[in-house]
């Protein structure tokens, strides 16, 4: 067949069962195009057939005859080689993050831009509707295609970002600079693993249990083994070193054996290696598993009680988290009103656009040695524990396995767990030959850890001015088949539990629980997001209770400096609770008018109804709770003048790359343009740590800070030996040494260093401070972030439909380092909050998953994105680099019960189960059962 | 795995009956594939070996006015129904149920003859037909027939068509007259798949102040899409006035199957939000009906 793809004549056959996709990715290796779900629900494959855009996905490449195709690849080239407007106006407004989605939004937008080129946001909207981005920077893409719209109807520049700088004595930190790696993203020449291709790669696919619970009984692989193109079936029996993995607790099994239990549907019994991914698939079919079936555990609560069946040989407690200030019994005594109730929250998905993806490639050692190293590219947010994970199964010295970080499409926790990176290994191992082992999406939601579903009981007793006295909070957290961080998570959400507020009795306790659900464990808020959403609800209905405003109820009891928290911390610096509070009231009252949460009719529909909801909350930035919090950066200086700074940290989209940036070109006085930044490769890079808990601008952004320092002080000491001055008397200017009136490029100092028998490049340690673990009193955080937000909603009365129309949100960050970055993250953070409200349910019934398609687990589209305004509150920590701490989650903490909160107050029906239920509200507002209906 | 082996790309309908007869193993007509391929591949449809695409058929993509008649072709991508101004302007209900399928990438694809194929009794452009009172012409290699909108169907995702042997070719639908209206509306959830809890098309007659004829298509409301008559002759000859509306969810109720389904809507609340798409439908194809139009003869 013919046609032509980006104005090039194509001849090909198309093949059976092709989409377009893959001929555009596989055969003609035009890998801009990205795959994100493979079932028509995401967008990312969007590629223009004729000038229409269309679902390369579900597209069968035979259509494509005669047809004149164009992808990202080609956008540049009908621009004349320059960049598209709307490429532009993506990478300057900071629309761009971690790019997956970023070349179906551009074309699609560019074939809105074609039939309409003057569209306005609805318009765009509607455009955009199925095209999803996770990191959520709906609204900036709004606005990056308005802007490209007027500069592609009129020439002329672009307007750029309404993004506030941070302020401060700071030359580039602060400053609006785009992502180092935009371009790429926007042309589609970014890699992503799954667009990696090795000779004589083979292609892996896992064999999963498919059943919640039960003893593997048998394995037969004799006829998968058989079929030809297969070059590998590998089981437990083959395993050459430790057969469990896991994060904190290696209670994970890579493949369960005959007579090993199988915990979860997800587990892996026996993976296959084969030319093809087709004939890796037909050889799952061929192998056979017998199961002894199990009683299913399958939830928290149930996974507690002594009948329950046991799922690891120390039960079903992970861990009995306790946190204790004071002596409630003595505080619900002394309160004038106690209020008890308890809420759900169900298992949520990250939904990361780009589903995992890995490549293990064996290597002889060039010194000709017969020990093979095995080099594993992925994107990961710890490479360092997929290292050390990958070597134990093995059976192999860390120092033989390299992990190559790649880019990321998005991670938000759930990268932080090994998906394929230890079956393709040892599936590498086995053959001698390199193995992409690719998750679809159903793979993808069946397999890698949720958010933890919980059950949390809070019991609140205060003054009636509104003082607290005591709370205290039972939690029930599902961390399901395998721990995980599912420990770590659970201590976040229980010492989070009693909410950003200051009270001289709080007691909290949460049980960690195994069920046969898929495994739980790190997800943007990390246990936080849970327990805000029923303080959250609990400060609302205790201000219903006892006539007080929202916000002033919260005043009364927000931490500020001098507060000591529910783990006996005292807070010494850095509170922006306060500021944060009275900067979302000022800007709700002046748009609602009048009393903000009393329900309003909305304008032309009578059976609509507005009101806005409040909520507050805090999260700890680094490990905390004793955990030694250190990152390793290192600095290098060129003799082109560039450097580049190094650390093992992951870029996942949130943009650490900008921030490494703008420090290292801050300290050396260099433009950022100068500094390039190398992350996630553990032979090249020092140990950032992992890429969690808010911590990588803290503490990687410290270490790279004082490496820079470090060369800086080198190349001083350098030049001062050599002109014989005091290094005091040097200085860097715009890439420059002054030295007595003499400027010396940067990049002949390099030079003068080696001469000297000097490294140019300086490395850093960074210790964050000391913490304490819980139980002990003192420091269990290092710094603490502190977020408001507001939320407008409208209720369909008749219907119980739901839409959130305005947030105002508030982040203490410390210093806004990178405030485009910090933009794109309070946007795609609301985003989240807001599928975790209303859209997202992650459903498991009896241990089997019923949400194993992206078309049955929802995620936020344009469509429901409300406008976000957004204030950035610095309160600078002492310790964090010029002052900031963390960013990635606190963000999207407190709107989902800023929103239920909202809907509380347009219907008087409170929401104590997410996600928020439409036909729930539409039943008790028929009934009359709502509280408040009509206002109070 | 490989999900077809032959993939035939049609050129008339002639061809693409005749490719069907010939194929060896089992055949399936594809049009936009949005819902074929996925079922095929997650394994909610039966495998095929050969696939006949009937998208390219010059026929099968017009959309035009034949006499008295607007004729829509089974293949015309839902863009272009809802782009249409003949669509627009005889038949309300399907431009704005056409408009809700999907997003635009889908709509470049996906068409009416795959909507009403699937058999889904709550797909909204089978929705809208039905309440317009379409006829679906139908061609094998015997000839062509016309057949009504609901002889389509023999239950729940089950075509009455022949796979092998038959190809919708198009739907005709009455022009609009002087007072006639007609609107589309949909309730839906933000959680799990993008299908209606529960849709409504409604058509009317009206001489002033009076409905002399209604037409009220819902899913799902039954194994198939649902006519519900019974309210339909209610409102005939009666002046519209709200009034009304709760005798007439009455019959419907009386008559429409609303069932549970699980993580998705409970039969209550179907039976509910039956009455306040009825209100919000039924009026919107009453004010269509009062504004003055140009006569397309
Ligand atoms: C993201 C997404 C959102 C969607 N949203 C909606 C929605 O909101 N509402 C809704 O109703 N649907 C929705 N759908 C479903 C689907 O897009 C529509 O039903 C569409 O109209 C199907 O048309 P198609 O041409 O793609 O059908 P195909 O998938 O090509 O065919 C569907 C069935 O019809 C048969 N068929 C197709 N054409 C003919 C013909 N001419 N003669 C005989 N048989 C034929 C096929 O054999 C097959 O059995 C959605 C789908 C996706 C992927
Ligand atoms: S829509 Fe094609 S990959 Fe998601
Ligand atoms: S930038 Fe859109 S998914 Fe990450």
């Amino acid at each position: 067949m013919n046609f032509t793809v980006n104005g090039k004549q194509v001849t090909i056959e198309a093949l059976p069962g092709e989409m377009l996709s893959d001929l555009l990715r596989e055969r003609l290796r035009l890998t801009g195009t990205k795959i994100g779900c493979n079932e028509a629900e995401c967008g990312a494959c969007t590629v223009l057939v004729d000038g229409e855009p269309v679902l390369s996905c579900t597209y069968p490449s035979a259509k494509a005859e005669g047809k004149s195709i164009l992808t990202i690849e080609g956008l540049a080239k009908v621009s004349g080689d320059a960049l598209h407007p709307l490429q532009q106006a993506f990478i300057e407004h900071g629309a761009v993050q971690c790019g997956y989605c970023i070349p179906g939004q551009i074309m699609t937008a560019y074939a809105l831009l074609q039939h309409n080129p003057e569209p306005d946001s609805q318009e765009i909207r509607r455009a955009l509707k199925d095209t999803l981005c996770r990191c959520a920077g709906y609204p900036t893409i709004e606005r990056a295609i308005l802007d490209a719209a007027q500069v592609a109807r009129r020439g002329g520049r672009l307007r750029g970002p309404q993004v506030a700088e941070a302020g401060g004595s700071e030359k580039v930190v602060g400053k609006l600079r785009p992502r180092p790696d935009a371009v790429e993203k926007v042309t589609g020449a970014a890699m992503f693993t799954d667009d990696l291709h090795f000779p004589g790669m083979l292609h892996a696919r896992v064999k999963r249990a498919g059943v919640p619970h039960a003893i593997v009984k048998r394995i037969d692989t004799s006829r998968a083994r058989a079929l030809p193109g297969v070059a590998a079936v590998l089981t437990a029996a083959d395993i050459p070193g430790e057969h469990y993995h896991g994060l904190v607790i290696y209670d994970w099994p890579s493949l369960v054996g005959v007579g090993e239990r199988v915990r979860y549907v997800g587990d892996a019994v026996a993976i296959v290696a084969a030319e093809t991914r087709q004939i890796a698939t037909q050889a799952l079919e061929l192998i056979e598993v017998d199961y002894e079936l199990q009683p299913v555990v399958s939830n928290a609560v149930q996974a507690l009680s002594p009948e329950a069946p046991q799922l690891h040989e120390r039960g079903n407690l992970l861990k009995h988290i306790k946190v204790r200030k004071g002596d409630v019994q003595q505080g619900f005594e002394q309160s004038e009103i106690i209020l008890e109730h308890t809420f759900h929250t169900p298992s949520t998905d990250h939904a990361f656009l780009e589903p995992e993806c890995c490549i293990a490639r064996p290597l002889l050692e060039a010194s000709g040695a017969e020990k093979m190293r095995m080099e594993i590219y992925v994107g990961s947010q710890i490479p360092y524990a997929d290292r050390e994970q990958v070597a134990r199964a093995l059976g192999w010295p860390v120092e033989r396995v390299r992990v190559i970080g790649q880019l990321m499409g998005g991670g938000f926790g759930g990268k932080e767990d090994i998906a394929g990176q230890v079956h393709a290994a040892l599936l590498a191992n086995a053959t001698g030959r390199p193995v992409k082992l690719l998750f679809d999406r159903h793979e993808s939601l069946v397999v890698h850890p949720k958010r933890h579903a919980t059950q949390i009981r809070v019991k609140m007793g205060a003054r009636r001015d509104g003082r607290l006295v005591a709370v205290e909070t039972e939690l029930f957290g599902d961390t399901g088949a395998y721990a995980s961080l599912g420990e770590k998570v659970l201590t976040r959400a229980t010492t989070h539990s009693s909410g950003p507020y200051e009270m001289p009795h709080a007691k909290a306790d949460c049980y960690a629980m195994y069920t046969n659900n898929p495994p739980a464990g790190a997800f943007r808020g990390f246990g936080v997001t849970q327990s805000a959403f029923a303080i959250e609800s609990m400060m609302d209905m205790l201000a219903h209770e006892l006539n007080l405003d929202p916000v002033e109820l919260r005043r009364r009891n927000a931490l500020r400096v001098g507060s000591i928290t529910n783990t006996g911390q005292e807070l010494r610096e850095s509170v922006g609770l306060m500021e944060c509070i009275e900067r979302v009231d000022a800007e709700m009252r002046r748009l609602a008018g009048g009393d903000p949460f009393a329900p309003r009719p909305a304008p032309g529909n009578p059976h609509k109804v507005r009101a806005w909801g409040f909520a507050a909350a805090y999260k700890n930035t680094g490990l905390g709770g004793g955990a030694p919090d250190k990152a390793g950066a290192e600095v290098e200086l060129f003799a082109n003048g560039e450097l580049e700074v190094r650390t093992s940290s992951a870029e996942l989209g949130q943009g650490l790359v900008t921030v490494l940036q703008l420090i290292v070109a801050e300290e050396m006085n260099v433009p950022p343009s100068q500094v390039r930044v190398l992350v996630m490769d553990t032979d090249l890079t020092p140990d950032g740590g992992p890429t969690t808990a808010s911590r990588q601008t803290f503490v990687t952004g410290n270490a790279a800070r004082h490496a820079a320092q470090a060369l800086r002080e080198a190349i001083a000491t350098t030049l001062a030996e050599k002109y014989d001055l005091p290094p005091q008397q040097i200085r860097f200017v715009e890439g420059l040494a002054q030295v007595n009136g003499h400027s010396i490029p940067l990049g002949q100092v390099v030079q003068l260093m080696q001469a000297e028998g000097r490294q140019p490049r300086a490395a850093y340690e960074y210790w964050a401070p000391k913490t304490n673990p819980l139980g002990q009193g003192g420091d269990m955080h290092f710094a603490f972030s502190f977020a408001v937000q507001a939320a407008e909603v409208e209720v369909d009365r008749r219907s119980g439909e739901v839409r959130v129309l305005r947030v105002i949100a508030a982040n203490d960050v410390g210093k806004a380092i990178n405030p485009l970055g910090l933009q794109g993250q309070v946007e795609g953070g609301v985003m989240m909050g807001l599928g975790n409200a209303l859209t997202e349910h992650f459903i498991v019934e009896e241990g089997r998953i019923f949400t194993d398609r992206l078309a049955r687990y929802r995620i936020p589209s344009i469509t429901q994105t409300p406008e976000i305004i957004s204030f950035v509150v610095q309160h600078p920590v002492a310790a964090g680099p010029y002052g900031a701490k963390g960013v990635g989650e606190i963000v999207s903490i407190p709107t989902t019960p800023a929103i239920t909160n909202a809907i509380y107050h347009a219907t008087g029906v409170r929401i104590d189960r997410l996600p928020v239920d439409q036909e729930q509200i539409a039943t008790a507002l028929k009934s009359g059962v709502a509280g408040q209906v009509g206002g109070d | 795995m490989t999900i077809w082996q032959h993939y035939h790309l049609a050129k008339s309908i002639e061809d693409a009956l005749q490719a069907l007869a010939a194929a060896q193993g089992p055949a399936r007509v594809i049009a936009g594939g949005t819902d074929l391929l996925l079922d095929l591949e997650q394994g909610r449809h039966s495998p095929v070996d050969t696939l006949v695409d009937v998208s390219a058929i010059p026929e099968m993509a017009e959309l035009e006015q034949r006499a008295d008649e607007l004729f829509i072709g089974a293949a015309v991508p839902l863009r272009r129904v809802v782009q249409s101004e003949l669509v627009g302007r005889h038949a309300a209900a399907l431009q704005e149920a056409a408009g809700l399928i999907g997003g635009p990438q889908v709509r470049n694809t996906a068409t009416l003859g795959g909507n009403v194929g699937h058999a889904l009794p709550a797909a909204d452009g089978a929705i809208a037909l039905l309440a317009l009172g379409a006829e679906a012409e139908i061609a094998s290699l015997s000839g062509r027939r016309r057949a009504p909108m609901q002889a389509l169907y023999s239950g729940p995702g089950r075509s009455a068509l022949s796979h092998k042997e038959e190809i919708l070719v198009g739907f005709y639908l009455p022009l609009r007259a002087e007072g006639e209206g007609s609107a589309f509306r949909r309730v839906m959830r933000p959680q799990g798949v993008a299908i209606a809890i529960l849709n409504m098309g409604v058509w009317v007659q009206r001489r002033q102040e009076t409905i002399q004829a209604a037409r009220i298509a819902i899913g799902p409301a039954g194994p198939i899409p649902f006519r519900a008559r019974a309210a339909e002759q209610l409102l005939a000859g009666r002046p519209y006035e709200t009034a009304l509306l709760p005798r007439v969810v009455e019959a419907i109720l009386g008559e429409a199957r609303f069932r549970t389904s699980p993580h998705r809507s409970s039969a209550d609340y179907r039976r509910h939000m039956c009455g306040v798409l009825l209100e919000d439908t039924l009026n919107a194809a009453w004010e269509r009906a009062a504004l003055q139009h140009e006569m397309s003869r």
